[in-house]
């Protein structure tokens, strides 16, 4: 079983809510990105989503855009982003890495050689935004020979045969997509999602992780309380935004985010557990 | 050509594949609603009423059947085979692309979808969609990207006229490419009561094909008007490839003719070998952009390129995953032709025949007559003329170095 996969089992058993992070490698400088992970993970993350940049990101809003341009402009390709993870894997051998990005991306690399370097470099799993299942039949097998998961999505507009297919060949976890939108959107509506991820539960044994639209405390704490774990990624990314022209405050500033979100997501689960 | 016995070309396969290209690569939310889209428009394809419907509209509203015109004087000039031109510039604004959007408002219609959204480059799409938004009361949001807003301000004023509104995009290269992911994100967004018009045989599965099938009444008709004004189906059509929505529409309806050779004209900007073109069949190779597999513009790490060519129409990183295809099993045939070449055939059309095509066209134009040369004077070559050029006046006056 991949890391991801031990990790969430455990929590699981345990009742607990897993907190997964997004920030876009590179962003907003290249010496930027591994220190914020490890500052993500001494506030509280359990796993770590690493954006891939990709010059047409057409499933995000505009902070995920923006800093996706900004880590272009800083010269990030997918060499440095798989650099990155094996930096930040000289010192933590434990917490799972997912690259998170564009198929275009991995095709350069072709689909075995993509998932033999991603894994010697450290990663355990990929979300693939513009690959479906039905797509993704050619890349699966090389996948799997080296053990790295492909997360799926699913999304409020998935039918429900569809997304017992879906789950029927996901991997590691499902991404619940809690909105109709791109990435960072406002409208998310907390309890409409509640009912659907109860049904996805309900025949997976797979964790179902909620994301996109997640902002603050107050949300994730909701979240938690039905899902197997939460995804914040754009208020991350505004957060490092805000810091361009201090990016040594990035690290503690994250750390700080973090936390809160940590303790929200903990006291949620003590509530649900009493 | 032996012919005959061969199967009839049926591509794409039920999850829109062109061999090894096409297929819908999108963010999950989206799956749903192209779904629907394929269900209803595969109903549709053998529906009486709905075809009728559709052809009346281009009748009364577009003005169709667009002649087929012998361009005698522009084949005398040249010399070898004789140049027909299939005049899609006649059309109600001005260019194929009112075909297409004519029939996606019907299926709109019948989604009752009362909002439509779509991509715009040179304004020609954008405004082919505003027309058949204001014709049937739909609300229009047009999606083009800054650079173009700016090149473009005519088209920009006409779909405003026609109570679009037009939103300019500054994302990435802010261009066609970037309208057409932000009209994807509204669509994400609204797509419950939105339908997305895509403005070539691109993006996912349906589209491709629904485009292709729209377009396809070009084809027929050039097919008729030759049988009718020469006896005989041309030996060689002509278009130029931008997404390759005119290119698709005039050659389908002769796939299976197998003795029709097909020649697609992509734009080489500045010249292949300068890197700034964009001509993807020439250059590029296959990966995933909008939706679907497909030849492309990218870097060493999977970056799409920024392109460049003087007709904002042709100025696109990808192709319609059916040139592809088309390319690989050697079906037609994709050259290039550069800006310079292009402005030189706008002149000579204007001169010889009193036709003014649009700069896309004009790719056209150009190659045909390196074509005609090369071929017996008996040879016919149908060219599509896929636009009027009134809205490359300022390009062309400024090359000039002439105000207006
Ligand atoms: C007149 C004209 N021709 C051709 C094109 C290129 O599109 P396609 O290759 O889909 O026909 C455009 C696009 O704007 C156009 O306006």
């Amino acid at each position: 079983m991949s890391r991801i996969g031990s990790r969430l089992e455990t929590y699981k058993d345990a009742g607990k809510t897993a907190l997964v992070s997004f920030v876009t490698a590179g962003d907003p400088s290249v010496a930027t990105t591994v220190p914020a992970l490890h500052a993500l993970v001494r506030g509280g993350v359990d796993i770590l989503e690493l954006g891939v940049p990709f010059s047409d990101p057409e499933a995000e809003g505009p902070a995920i855009q923006k800093s996706s341009e900004r880590a272009l402009a800083n010269g990030v390709d997918l060499v440095a982003v798989l650099e990155m993870v094996c930096d930040f894997r000289r010192t933590d051998a434990n917490t799972p890495v997912l690259l998170m990005g564009y198929y275009n991306s991995l095709l350069r690399l072709g689909h075995e050689r993509f998932a033999k370097v991603a894994v010697e470099a450290g990663v355990d799993g990929v979300i693939i935004v513009n690959l479906p299942p039905e797509e993704a039949m050619g890349i699966q097998p090389a996948f799997a020979a080296v053990d790295l998961d492909l997360v799926f999505l699913i999304a409020p507009t998935t039918t429900e045969t569809r997304a017992r297919s879906i789950v029927s060949v996901a991997n590691g976890f499902i991404y619940y997509v809690s909105l109709k939108g791109v990435t960072g959107a406002q409208q998310m509506e907390v309890e409409g999602v509640r009912k659907e991820v109860l049904r996805v539960q309900s025949y997976t044994e797979l964790p179902v992780m909620v994301g996109f639209g997640v902002k603050d405390a107050q949300d994730v704490r909701r979240i938690a309380k039905y899902a197997d774990g939460v995804v914040v990624g754009s208020a991350l990314v505004r957060t490092m935004d805000a810091l361009q022209n201090s990016v040594l405050e990035i690290p503690d500033a994250l750390e700080a985010q973090v936390k809160e979100l940590r303790d929200a997501i903990d006291e949620s689960d003590r509530d649900t557990h009493q | 050509m032996s012919g005959g016995n061969r199967k009839p070309y049926s591509a794409p396969d039920e999850a829109g594949h062109f061999g090894e290209f096409g297929g819908r690569f999108v963010a999950e939310t989206l799956t749903h609603a192209l779904d629907e889209l394929t269900e209803l428009y595969e109903n549709l394809s053998t529906d009486e009423a709905f075809r009728q419907r559709f052809e009346h509209d281009l009748a009364h509203y577009v003005g169709r059947p667009t002649p087929l015109y012998e361009a005698r004087r522009l084949t005398s000039e040249i010399g070898g085979a004789r140049i027909f031109l299939k005049r899609e510039d006649l059309n109600h604004t001005g260019a194929h692309k009112i075909n297409n959007t004519v029939g996606q408002a019907l299926l709109a219609e019948r989604m009752g979808k009362r909002r439509v959204i779509a991509e715009t480059g040179a304004g020609q799409h954008g405004v082919a969609t505003a027309t058949v938004a204001a014709r049937l009361g739909f609300d229009c949001c047009v999606y083009m990207g800054e650079e173009d807003v700016r090149r473009q301000a005519l088209n920009v004023y006409r779909m405003k006229l026609l109570g679009a509104e037009v939103v300019p995009v500054s994302s990435g290269s802010r261009t066609l490419k970037d309208a057409m992911n932000e009209a994807m994100r509204d669509w994400v967004t609204n797509v419950d009561d939105t339908h997305y018009i895509i403005g070539s045989v691109a993006g996912p599965h349906p589209y491709p094909a629904l485009v292709r099938d729209f377009q396809s009444v070009i084809g027929r008709e050039a097919k008729e008007q030759s049988l009718e004004q020469c006896g005989r189906i041309p030996d060689l059509l002509i278009a130029c490839v931008g997404g390759g929505s005119n290119a698709m529409g005039l050659f389908f309806p002769f796939v299976d003719d197998e003795g029709v050779d097909l020649i697609g004209v992509e734009a080489a900007g500045l010249g292949i070998e300068t890197g700034r073109h964009a001509a993807p069949l020439n250059a590029g190779r296959p990966g995933v952009l909008h939706g679907s597999r497909s030849y492309l513009m990218d870097d060493e790490d999977g970056q799409i390129r920024e392109t460049h060519s003087i007709s904002a129409g042709l100025d696109y990183p990808g192709v319609g995953p059916e040139h592809s295809y088309w390319k690989d099993i050697g079906r037609a045939n994709y050259v290039s032709v550069t800006d310079e070449q292009a402005v030189e055939a706008f002149r000579l059309l204007n001169r010889t025949e009193g036709i003014m095509p649009a700069l896309e066209s004009s790719h056209a134009v150009a190659y045909a007559a390196i074509e005609a040369l090369r071929r017996d004077n008996d040879e016919i070559i149908v060219v599509n003329l896929s636009g009027r050029g009134d809205k490359d006046i300022q390009t062309i006056a400024d090359m000039d170095g002439i105000q207006i």
